[in-house]
């Protein structure tokens, strides 16, 4: 029996009376010395229920006790023990790391002998000491991560408050964020850990899952996913497509979810009988295999939340097939682009086949965003050249370019244009007239079921919403080539499924797509992958074939993950950003 | 006790932290000192209230000696660049391109006015009214050389008519009515504006976009030692960024300055916080950048720019938009400048407005301490 250091008791937050509520009637507590995985998609309101526990936010209704303090009677108090890194650090930029260490120091009364063994520990915990006089703002993601925590720990706090600390940094400073975290509680610290990978939060001694402001689970981890015992299973050497097995496997009553993993398949199923399914009804091949495999968290949450958004894409259906061109579609030959001395890019070159999806893998900063607006014509690149459909975006005619489609990574639409507006401008843009351009519209809105938010303003949607929408935008003239750029960064399980559904069938009708992600799994949905790290291109190949580089005797299963940190470490890992 | 103490040293730490970012960030340094040297040189050499050469037409129909006379008194003038040329009509598409601002016609019966009864010579004198300030000069400049004239040929020729009254203008305080010499002083005011309220404004919205002001909120600093953190650092920079235009003001454009040197430095800290104190209610208000620089451009830069007095005159304008000036810290600020500069120490104009800048200065800031809390909602 742990003591609880907070506890929440039917904690509400409301922004404005018209909105929906951020939190709704949360109940939940943090157990001394444990930590605490706080997961959920973007919008679920795991910030705000951070800030509520910070006592930087007043609750609508309810209350937050830590450590028997009131968050709204007595916040000086609990500013005084808790310790908060917020989203992208809270760093001064312009000062350098030991600046940044003395004023957090100072702001906390950490002074004399104590500041320089605190000092001392913290900067061989966070291996910054060669690094104490850079500029913050000049550290790598990892490095900065890392700082960030220093200063949240400058005095021991009794509860420790990290809001989403390994988003998009690379896999090895989020394993060693992830150990040195570890190690804090064996001092008694608390910990709140908010993350949108789900595999993180399962590694948590317990863990909040939040939905739309809604609690949807709060216990051990183990708990959960034992739920799913036995119904979780991968397909393997399989023959021909694993698009269509997929497909397929969606069909079946009972499967509930499906996701594409490298050159398999893995399914989970409704109920548990056997055989699961009908393998023979798949069209896998003789060779294929279906073998049961240990549940995931993400299985869970997708369990909760109803099911996966089965396997067919009308949009696909809708879409004419494109003619197969021997020639590769799209081709990035020696892309360099620098930002002042900063290389942002460094001599990428990799060649995609017609009807194949092309994975960038990366960590945010390394360089993915950059190529691919160097690709799409949108950014000179220092040297190097690119092609598209054997066209040079930087002087291809506007009638070209209408052959891709593009998806920007941020909000790319007129937010205070309506939902209808902004189809009517998107399919003008692209030249659209008349009957084709009323049916393409038409067709958007049935497809990703608009219609009770079409005259809603685009800014005003709720983020599944906003990236369909962004989707169905670049979608609309059927472009032959689709960049997609981080395309379900931070939506929620189904409505990601949804968007491989549309991508896979896309695909299979012949379209050419790039995709950039930071997210490992979504990574396995590709035909290849190129990975990204300090701005070059480090490896390049299938899923499968980068895994195998990271099979040793002890890990006969590796991660892409895995695959990631080995190829890293061979690349050599200077950890100094140019 | 131990707080208090603790205290101190929090509002050192900030105010450390807020000398190195000032120091490493090039807005900063733009604002608060390459500005100044823009805006003085734009006061100082730019812009003129003064009508020096205005460009002229002037139409000589008669060729006559009084004429010609006449024609010289216009072309020697400074406040005239004159064109001349024989028939009006050649001029009228300078006058509708604006390359002249004003047309003088000496008719072909000029010289023939002593032959007239009432012994007057007619000019004709068209401006050019799409501006009306220019319009105005032209015509009571062209006005004045035209008596002068008159009256130097009736010295010359004795005749009858001589004005019985003279006016002899002497002009006090600014003898060679020199507009830089209002306007430089006036320009500080501006100036101050600009680091006071505007810079301060944007750094704190910059903490904030940045979440560094969040990750503050969330240590022991209280709300006090967060203000004052961010008050001492831009009131120095704001009295740096004083000395050194009132330094240029001086060496370069050679502005008198006849007041003492410390009534200057109290008047321009009184102002300094007042505008600083405007500048942090904005930003605790207003929590991006681009908000914050609107807001502080409407209720700041702005009205010290339109409604100080800085260049148009007060007391000409409408009576509720006078009364509003009263509520402006620059208003007074920019009464005390000129005074000091162009006067000197005059009590019964310095120490009111000092008075109600401190009033206005304190009235703000119980305001942002008002507004402020140690929370993001």
């Amino acid at each position: 029996m742990t003591e609880d250091l907070a506890v929440i008791r039917h904690l509400s937050k409301k922004f404005s009376p018209k909105s929906p509520p951020a939190l709704q009637d949360i109940n939940v507590v943090i157990p001394k010395g444990k930590i605490v995985g706080l997961a959920g998609p973007d919008g679920a309101g795991k910030t705000t229920l951070i800030r509520l526990m910070a006592g930087l936010l007043l609750p609508t209704d309810g209350s937050v006790t830590v450590a028997g303090f009131d968050t709204i009677k007595q916040p000086e108090e609990i500013h005084a023990i808790i310790g908060y890194m917020p989203q992208r650090f809270g760093l001064y930029e312009d000062l350098t790391v030991i600046q940044n260490l003395n004023l957090y120091a100072d702001l906390r009364g950490v002074i004399g002998k104590e500041r320089s063994d605190v000092f001392e520990r913290l900067l061989n915990f966070t291996s910054l000491k060669t690094f104490v006089d850079r500029l913050a703002g000049r550290l790598s993601g990892g490095m900065k991560q890392k700082l960030g925590l220093a200063c949240a720990l400058i005095r021991k706090p009794s509860l420790l408050l990290l809001d989403e600390p390994s988003v998009g940094v690379d896999p090895i400073s989020r394993r060693e964020l992830w150990k040195m975290v570890h190690d804090l509680l064996a001092d008694g610290i608390s910990v709140l850990w908010s993350t949108a990978y789900l595999d993180e939060a399962e590694k948590c001694d317990s863990v909040i899952l939040l939905n739309e402001g809604k609690l949807l689970y709060h216990g051990t981890p183990r708990e959960l996913t034992q739920r799913m015992e036995g119904r979780s299973f991968l397909i393997t050497n399989i023959a021909k497509n694993r698009r269509q097995v997929l497909s397929e496997a969606l069909k079946e009553p009972n499967v509930m979810d499906g996701i594409i993993q490298g050159s398999s398949v893995r399914i989970v199923i409704k109920e548990v009988k056997t055989p699961p399914i009908a393998l023979e009804k798949l069209d896998a091949g003789s060779e294929a295999r279906i073998e049961p495999v240990p549940p995931r968290f993400e299985d869970a949450f997708v369990d909760i939340l109803g099911g996966g958004p089965g396997g067919y894409s009308e949009l696909a259906e809708k879409t004419p097939p494109i003619p197969y061109d021997e020639k590769p579609v799209i081709e990035a030959d020696n892309l360099v682009r620098k930002f002042g001395s900063f290389v942002a890019v460094d001599h990428v070159s990799f060649k995609v086949k017609s009807g194949e999806i092309f994975g960038l893998l990366g960590p945010n900063g390394a360089g993915k965003s950059t190529t691919f607006r160097m690709m799409c014509g949108l950014l000179k690149p220092t040297a190097g050249s690119s092609f598209v459909s054997g066209m040079d975006l930087q002087v291809a005619s506007s009638q070209a370019r209408a052959q891709l489609g593009y998806m920007a990574q941020k909000f790319s639409l007129y937010g205070n244009l309506s939902v209808s507006q902004n189809l009517d401008f998107f399919s003008g843009i692209y030249s659209m007239e008349g009957k084709r351009r009323r049916q393409a519209i038409d067709e958007m809105i049935r497809i990703f079921s608009f219609t009770p938010y079409l005259d809603m303003s685009a800014e005003s949607l709720p983020l599944g919403y906003k990236q369909r929408m962004a989707l169905a935008c670049s979608l609309m003239h059927k472009p032959h080539v689709l960049f997609l750029d981080e395309p379900t960064s931070g939506v929620d399980p189904i409505t990601r499924r949804e968007f491989w559904n549309h991508i896979n069938g896309l695909v299979e009708k012949g379209v050419t797509i790039i995709v950039t992600t930071h997210f490992m799994d979504e990574a396995e949905y590709c035909d290849r992958i190129g990975l990204i790290y300090q701005s070059k291109l480090i490896e390049i190949g299938t899923p499968d074939e980068l895994k195998k580089l990271a099979q040793t005797a002890e890990n006969p299963s590796p991660t892409l993950e895995d695959a990631f940190i080995q190829l890293i470490e061979k690349h050599g890992r200077n950890n100094v950003p140019k | 006790m131990s707080r208090n103490k603790g205290s101190l040293r929090r509002v050192k730490a900030m105010i450390i932290k807020e000398f190195f970012q000032i120091i490493r960030d090039p807005s900063s340094i733009l604002i608060s000192l390459i500005l100044p040297l823009i805006l003085l040189f734009l006061y100082g050499y730019g812009v003129s209230l003064d009508a020096d050469h205005i460009k002229l037409g002037l139409v000589l129909e008669d060729t006559s000696p009084e004429a010609q006379s006449f024609s010289e008194s216009l072309t020697n003038s400074r406040y005239f660049d004159v064109t001349i040329k024989r028939d009006r009509r050649s001029f009228t598409d300078d006058i509708t391109r604006g390359d002249i601002r004003g047309l003088v016609v000496i008719p072909s019966y000029f010289s023939s006015f002593r032959h007239r009864q009432d012994n007057t010579a007619p000019i004709q004198v068209i401006a050019d009214g799409s501006e009306p300030n220019t319009a105005n000069f032209v015509q009571n400049y062209v006005l004045g050389a035209w008596l002068i004239w008159l009256q130097q040929q009736s010295y010359t020729e004795k005749l009858e008519g001589l004005p019985l009254v003279q006016s002899e203008p002497r002009f006090w305080y600014n003898e060679e009515l020199e507009s830089r010499n209002f306007l430089i002083p006036g320009s500080l005011a501006l100036i101050m504006t600009l680091i006071g309220t505007l810079l301060t404004a944007l750094v704190v919205a910059r903490e904030w976009e940045r979440g560094t002001m969040e990750a503050l909120m969330s240590t022991p600093v209280s709300i006090v030692e967060l203000l004052i953190g961010k008050l001492v650092p831009y009131f120095i920079l704001g009295l740096c960024s004083m000395t050194m235009s009132v330094i240029v003001a001086r060496l370069i454009y050679g502005i008198p300055y006849r007041g003492h040197w410390i009534t200057l430095l109290l008047v321009s800290g009184v102002f300094l916080v007042a505008a600083l104190a405007l500048g942090l209610l904005i930003s605790t208000l207003a929590k991006n950048q681009f908000v914050a620089a609107q807001a502080s451009m409407v209720t700041a830069f702005l009205p010290a720019f339109i409604l100080s007095g800085f260049i148009f005159e007060i007391t000409s304008m409408p009576q509720a938009i006078q009364y509003l000036t009263y509520l402006l810290p620059a208003r007074y600020f920019v009464a005390s400048l000129q005074t000091l500069f162009l006067v000197g120490d005059v009590r019964e104009v310095i120490l009111p407005n000092t008075l109600a800048m401190l009033f206005l200065g304190i009235l703000l800031f119980m305001l942002t301490a008002r507004f402020t809390v140690k929370r993001l909602d």
